[in-house]
């Protein structure tokens, strides 16, 4: 018997208590007798593994920018025990064989758990159907289906994507940009674009498709998750389909909670993004959003990119920023000053990530379900260094800022896979395991 | 003052010295050798990313008769066409031992980009991004504005401006206010040297946001000319491809209703100048009348941005301010 004990650790509610792990579940205290390892967690607090429903982990295709080890690497950095992989690769996970190849690399990485994303059209290209059911039976059983990076703009595609994933329980999720309403965009559309002279991506193509997509999803009766919601007018679009019954998700990033198109005075490429950064409204509106649960979770979005994309003028230069190693220190600093407690954190960037997704055994600390757990020191202020993170990229928008929360351990199924600041050993994903469950 | 960037990073004094030391510059244009040796030994690198002759050879001609030597890079002859990157680009003309840079490019902003990246330490001068800001051109509009304000030639040596700002002028800039980086640049630096700036375009060429600025926004070009008794009206190119991008409905019904027609021409006032920042599309934003009046200073712009740009270089690659630095150019 394999077991870890850490003692003294402050709960989400609060509490302090003792966490036991055996055999990579959590498990009653005093059932862990002898453990074979004791952690002080003193002043630690303790939360349920983080789960990311939003990562770009670029390979297959890519892998100058990220691999899927490099991304599991930042993921167990970042406190994530479960990432949902992007189908934005090349080629497209838009085939059983992709996803499953994106899953085995996952679990040969062992940093954390990847699940893929499935496409949801052929080649993102928003005509025809991708084989969702093959993805769903294939070994990465993928439930969650998006063409992120595209807009799934087409209304009768769209409905039939929504009604055909009812036959599994899959859940499409929307990169809401109408294309027409953003050719050329390079930036939100508003005082400071009109001041740049660069094209504008205005509020209505995000809030114009999210409009159209819950009224889709209730006539079909259909869950509809919203990725990286952006604007102030998105969030009383999702307050009004939630009020209304409408089964919709919505997700936010952490740059979007915090950083205003004001950045883009800079004209560093750094914050150039995909949906942009907003105004200082539509920040406020979504941390609001995010305390009252009309935003269900935090998605980081990252987006790792090579040097050259990003060191070119603003026009040239790639969207997308990194995400994973700064979305907790980000998140708990864009709330302080809502009434935003520990266990909101653990609900908008664990449980409710892993309840949407359908991973049973994320998402909680519950005794019998997987020891995916985060330990995290609250007043641990540091300077964000990019340079020092484990993604390949350094694309970050915080480099230089002083962020509160520090990430200390990571457990994946019990396996110490970030220890006490660094990076540990990862998980032998074995053929028998609740990861299989 | 390191680089030329945007004209909202000029006070008003700043830009005074520099619309001074053009008067001073625009004493040499006439004089039977037109050179001063001020920036003798210095290299300046016309970085052209964007066709525009005549951008080009003004900056050219400004920076010869300042007797630099001048290096034209022009992107269709250069390895940017081969994916080079402006980093690169710009490093190597770093190590070539460029003094100043002009940059001319077709994203917003990436003067901006060279200024800070670090790639390079030379001053730049931004000739025009995107559809952000074209400084030299509103310092040349503002130097015409200014000569014909105080009743002087509108080009060629004259006395009587030095000193002088704008205060109290009122200016139409009409047309395509949405891709125009010479309306952006206008509007910053007009109203920080005293004038009134109107803006007179389709609502679908006004930028959303331009409500912030400092100015008044009319759809209305008649209702405008009547309203406002303008001192000038500048009227910006109409690009051939937003037509066809439904911008308006069609070429006539955008010359019926913004161009400076023959009739709207002899509605303005007596004394108000016609500026238009070239080249221009007869016929369409501006009538043959308006554009051949005795009260049209379009080729006085030309001839001041030859001044204007003398004068951005000498304070740029000298480091010397106000018209004390051209005086002693002359001796």
């Amino acid at each position: 018997m394999n077991s870890t004990l850490i003692r003294a650790a402050r709960m989400p509610d609060g509490t302090r208590g003792d966490i036991a792990i055996v055999d990579g579940l959590f498990a009653d205290p005093a059932d862990a007798v002898s453990p074979s390892t004791v952690i002080d967690a003193d002043g630690l607090l303790a939360l349920p593994g983080l789960v990311d429903m939003h990562t770009h982990l670029r390979e297959p295709g890519r892998e100058d920018a990220e691999t899927v080890l490099t991304g599991s690497r930042a993921a167990a950095a970042g406190g994530y025990t479960a990432v949902h992989a992007m189908a934005n690769t090349s080629p497209v996970a838009d085939t059983a064989g992709v996803v499953e190849q994106v899953h085995r690399l996952g679990r040969a990485a062992g940093f954390t758990q990847v699940v893929p994303v499935g496409a949801v059209t052929v080649g993102l290209e928003g005509s025809t159907l991708a084989e969702l059911g093959a993805m769903a039976d294939s070994g990465a059983r993928v439930r969650m289906f998006s063409d992120d990076g595209h807009c799934v703009w087409d209304p009768l595609v769209m409905r039939r994507a929504l009604e055909y994933v009812k036959a599994f329980d899959g859940i499409i999720a929307q990169h809401a940009q109408e294309p027409r309403l953003t050719e050329g965009a390079q930036m939100n559309e508003g005082a400071v674009s009109a001041q740049l002279g660069l094209p504008g991506w205005p509020a209505v193509a995000e809030e114009s498709i999210i409009a159209r997509d819950v009224l889709l999803a209730e006539h079909v009766g259909s869950r509809l998750h919203v990725c990286h919601v952006s604007t102030a007018g998105s969030v009383e679009l999702i307050r009004w389909a939630k009020a209304r019954g409408i089964r919709v998700t919505a997700e936010v990033t952490p740059h979007h909670l915090i950083l205003t198109d004001e950045e883009v005075r800079s004209y560093d490429p750094v914050f150039k993004v995909n949906p942009p950064l907003r105004t200082e409204e539509d920040v406020h509106a979504l941390r609001a959003a995010l305390a009252d649960g009309t935003i269900d979770v935090v998605g980081t979005d990252h987006a790792p990119h090579p040097a050259e994309h990003k060191c070119v003028e603003w026009t040239a230069a790639a969207m997308g920023m990194v995400g994973m190693e700064t979305a907790l220190p980000v998140v708990a600093h864009a709330m302080a000053d809502l009434d935003f407690s520990a266990s909101d954190l653990a609900r908008v960037m664990s449980a409710r990530p892993a309840q949407i997704a359908g991973l049973t055994h994320h998402g909680s600390l519950q005794i019998g379900t997987g020891a995916n757990l985060v330990l995290v020191e609250q007043d641990a202020a540091h300077t964000v260094d990019p340079d020092l993170h484990a993604t390949m990229g350094r694309n970050s928008p915080f480099r230089g800022r002083t962020l509160g929360t520090r990430i200390v351990d990571t457990f994946l199924f019990g396996q110490r896979v970030y220890a006490a600041g660094a990076l540990g050993a990862p998980l032998a994903f074995t053929e028998a395991g609740p990861w299989n469950d | 003052m390191k680089h030329l960037l945007s004209t909202a990073d000029l006070s008003r004094i700043e830009a005074i010295e520099l619309l001074d030391t053009a008067e001073e510059m625009s004493l040499v244009s006439t004089r039977e050798v037109k050179k001063l040796p001020v920036l003798r030994g210095l290299t300046v690198v016309n970085l052209f990313f964007e066709d525009s002759t005549r951008t080009r050879i003004s900056f050219e001609a400004a920076a010869k008769r300042l007797s630099a030597d001048v290096i034209t890079f022009s992107a269709k002859g250069s390895s940017v066409s081969k994916g080079e990157s402006l980093q690169d680009t710009a490093q190597t003309l770093s190590a070539m031992g460029a003094d100043g840079v002009v940059i001319r490019h077709s994203g917003s902003g990436a003067p901006h980009r060279l200024a800070t990246s670090g790639w390079i330490d030379a001053p730049v001068v931004n000739a025009g991004d995107g559809t952000h800001e074209h400084p030299t051109q509103a310092l040349l509009d503002a130097f015409t504005l200014r000569r014909v304000l105080a009743g002087l030639p509108a080009s060629g040596p004259a006395d009587g401006a030095r000193g002088l700002a704008l205060d109290g002028a009122v200016v139409g800039i009409v047309g395509d206010i949405l891709h125009s980086r010479v309306a952006r640049s206008n509007v910053h630096l007009l109203t920080t040297l005293g004038a009134r700036v109107v803006l007179i375009a389709p609502p679908t060429l006004l930028p959303i946001g331009a409500d912030t600025w400092q100015c008044d926004i009319a759809y209305d070009l008649d209702a405008a000319i009547a309203e406002h008794s303008f001192d000038v009206v500048m009227m910006l190119r109409v690009q051939q491809e937003r037509m066809q991008q439904a911008f308006f409905p069609t070429a006539r019904e955008y010359a019926r209703r913004w161009g400076l027609t023959d009739t709207r021409a002899r509605a303005l006032p007596a004394h108000c100048a016609i500026m238009h920042p070239g080249p221009m599309n007869r016929g369409f934003e501006i009538g043959a009348a308006a554009a051949d009046s005795p009260r049209a200073v379009v080729l006085d712009q030309v001839a001041n941005g030859v001044s204007v740009r003398m004068s951005v270089l000498y304070r740029l690659l000298t480091g010397q301010s106000a018209a004390a630095g051209g005086r002693e150019g002359q001796s």
